[in-house]
């Protein structure tokens, strides 16, 4: 029996499953899985790349799911956090829940499976927050348009929820950070990546990308949002805790303080 | 659309309208349909003011214009301000195209009364109906119930808002008097009544039909003012009891009164709004609710008021210290919900972290549990534990030494001496 191997995948989901496949076909109590783009090699230890294989990666997601809904949602959000080393931290969390007698992986006195149950929340706060702050601006092809630089990677997680709020219109996210968004075409969501000369943050000049009442509609929302404050009970520290300034830039209510 | 004279009235109207805290776009099971616009779901704070407050809905009142003069009410006919009023397409338009462009949840539309309460209220349902039938939008309503306005009406309101509410505002009846003398306690009771008994008529009929029409899925809701009468906590709390109880409230809202008139029955201008009071309330709402306790248990005829410098949980354990210390890995969820310093989610962890071995301190602390608070009160895997025989002083004021807590600065009683 190995107990400990390098497994290089091709840094997708479903060839991330195939390697916890292979780990568990293996026998593996330890399994060092790897991004093919960053891999580091230790001294010892042997090397194995995997090819993504749907139909393995499907066995493991089925298994999970069988196990608990909660395990297969932590596991995907954790997986979109992208920290590093998150594969070991996820292969031996579905050790513990295969091998667990329970319904999930709930033993939060395990340091591994608290971990991930962090993880996983900050990605969920993190989804929820981009559902927030995403702020559309219609523009001349009658296409409302956002752009994001969350910490993680959410569109895939953001996707259903703004297809189901806004079906008759159509509009496109776009990240910034991992350089693709989403476009929903009033049928359905697609993948694009768009060739941005320039980011449209902010700013107090107007861009003739977008319609003249788009900066009407911003400047209403910038008065509601100053007459809304209670003079007397300002609390700076709270409203930068729940807004925190790295999201200010999108946000058009925060146009001026930026 | 003339936008320099719409932004003139929304900042008359939404100014108006801020002191209603209420912004909660949760609890409606509305779904997008026939390809429309918006849904409902678990509730989104879009941003946040300056004063940390959330907001989710487009908050505004269709009129400042108002009849009454209530001592409290910054729209009372007396109070020399601006008023204006919002055509209703103005408001549908302003509603879709906040909402277009993800600034809003919904839309939060209260009124002053002009001429009768049931004309009010026909003009707040009519917007209502416009944004739900021309606009086909499945977005959040929440509308005021207008203080006695008719039963057809209210029945009508649900038909469209997810969530009705009438503002109880003073918690008890003399204080309303005091305040607002041509204001009757029915009027503000009937619409509450009649609300609640469309939601159990409508929920009976579900059962049958299932395609009866939503009636207000979201529930109803009301609000009190803290601090402006002299009410005692016990005074508030047991009225908000009897509200979530007989008319199956969805939340009770506490607003710190914000002093707005020079009235001599009202604290003065300058005067501090009760934030901490309010902090300490809305503790106490989530203790009844979420914890299990009763509202005996934390106020009564002894205690008729919270401490302000420990929250309500910790105040109960140390009036009752029979109870303690609980074993961690023995108490059952209720006992450790009475826990200080373990709170719901930490009580789910425990309980499931403890099938897999016994829990000891370094686990409790991982699990994110206030240990400086709960320490105290508990026993766990561990041969280490509290032995001295501390009584509930010794116990809370080494808490509040521990503790840094953004509100410390106001329990110093010690005199400083540059001030």
């Amino acid at each position: 029996m190995n107990a400990s191997k390098i497994l290089v995948y091709d840094g997708s989901f479903n060839g991330f499953l195939t390697a916890v496949f292979i780990g568990f076909e293996q026998k593996l109590t330890h399994a060092d899985i790897q991004k093919n783009n960053q891999l580091q090699s230790g001294l010892f230890a042997e090397t194995e790349t995997i090819f993504t294989n749907v139909e393995k990666a499907q066995r493991v997601w089925n298994g999970v799911r069988k196990k608990s809904n909660t395990a297969i949602k932590n596991i995907y959000f954790a997986f979109l956090s992208e920290q590093s080393n998150i594969e070991a931290l996820l292969y031996h969390y579905i050790q513990k829940l295969m091998g667990s007698k329970y319904k999930g992986a709930t033993d939060f006195s395990d340091d591994g499976i608290l971990k991930i149950n962090q993880i996983a929340h900050k990605v969920g706060r993190e989804k929820h927050r981009m559902e927030a702050f995403i702020r559309f601006q219609l523009t001349k092809d009658d296409v409302y348009f956002a752009n994001i630089e969350p910490d993680f990677d959410v569109l895939p997680l953001i996707s259903k929820h703004f297809r189901n709020r806004y079906t008759d219109q159509q509009w496109i996210i776009y990240d910034v950070k991992q350089k693709y968004g989403i476009f929903y075409n009033l049928n359905t969501v697609e993948i694009i990546s768009l060739d941005l000369t320039d980011i449209h943050a902010n700013s107090l000049e107007k861009s003739s990308v977008f319609t003249d009442s788009e900066y009407e509609y911003q400047d209403l929302w910038n008065n509601y949002f100053k007459s809304t404050t209670i003079k007397s009970r300002i609390n700076t520290k709270l409203h930068v805790q729940h807004v925190p300034k790295r999201y200010w830039k999108y946000l058009s209510e925060k146009k001026e303080a930026v | 659309m003339n936008f320099n004279r719409i932004k003139e009235k929304l900042n008359i109207l939404a100014d108006a309208a801020k002191y209603d805290v209420s912004c909660s776009s949760s609890g409606s099971n509305r779904k997008n349909k026939n390809n429309g616009l918006g849904d409902t779901g678990n509730g989104i704070c879009h941003t946040y003011t300056e004063d940390g407050r959330c907001v989710s809905l487009l908050k505004i009142l269709l009129t400042n214009h108002c009849i009454f003069d209530c001592a409290y009410c910054v729209t009372r006919k007396s109070n020399d301000i601006q008023r204006a009023a919002f055509k209703i397409q103005e408001v549908v338009d302003l509603t879709i195209n906040f909402y277009r462009r993800n600034y809003i949840e919904g839309l939060f539309l209260s009124s002053g009364i002009f001429k009768s309460a049931d004309h009010t209220m026909e003009r707040l349902i009519a917007v209502a109906k416009k944004l739900r039938e021309e606009e086909n939008f499945n977005g959040y309503i929440h509308l005021k119930s207008i203080p006695g306005a008719s039963d057809e009406l209210m029945y009508e309101a649900g038909l469209y808002a997810d969530r009705l509410s009438v503002n109880i505002e003073i918690p008890t009846i003399s204080g309303l008097k005091l305040l607002a003398p041509d204001k009757k306690h029915e009027d503000f009771i009937k619409p509450m009544k009649k609300v609640k008994d469309e939601i159990i008529r409508f929920k009976e009929e579900r059962k049958i039909i299932k395609s009866t029409a939503k009636y207000a899925p979201a529930g109803q809701s009301t609000q009190m003012i803290v601090g402006a009468t002299g009410e005692s906590d016990k005074d508030i709390m047991y009225s908000a009891t009897h509200f979530y109880k007989n008319y199956k409230m969805k939340r009770v809202y506490y607003s710190g009164y914000v002093p707005i008139s020079t009235d001599i029955r009202l604290p003065s201008l300058g005067s501090e709004v009760p934030m901490l009071r309010e902090n300490r309330l809305y503790q106490t709402d989530w203790l009844l609710r979420f914890y299990g306790f009763s509202v005996n248990e934390i106020l009564d005829a002894d205690n008729p008021n919270l401490d302000m410098d420990i929250d309500p949980k910790l105040m109960w354990a140390l009036r009752n210290l029979n109870h303690f210390p609980v074993d961690i890995n023995k108490a059952d969820a209720r006992m450790l919900a009475r826990i200080p310093g373990i709170g719901m989610g930490s009580v789910h962890k425990i309980i499931n972290g403890r099938k897999y071995r016994n829990l000891n301190w370094e686990h409790l602390k991982k699990m994110g549990i206030a240990l400086n608070r709960a320490k105290y009160f508990i026993i766990c895997n561990s041969s280490d534990w509290e032995r001295r025989d501390l009584d509930a002083a010794k116990i809370k004021g080494m808490i509040l030494q521990s503790q840094n807590g953004k509100f410390k600065k106001q329990f110093n009683s010690q005199l400083s001496l540059f001030n």
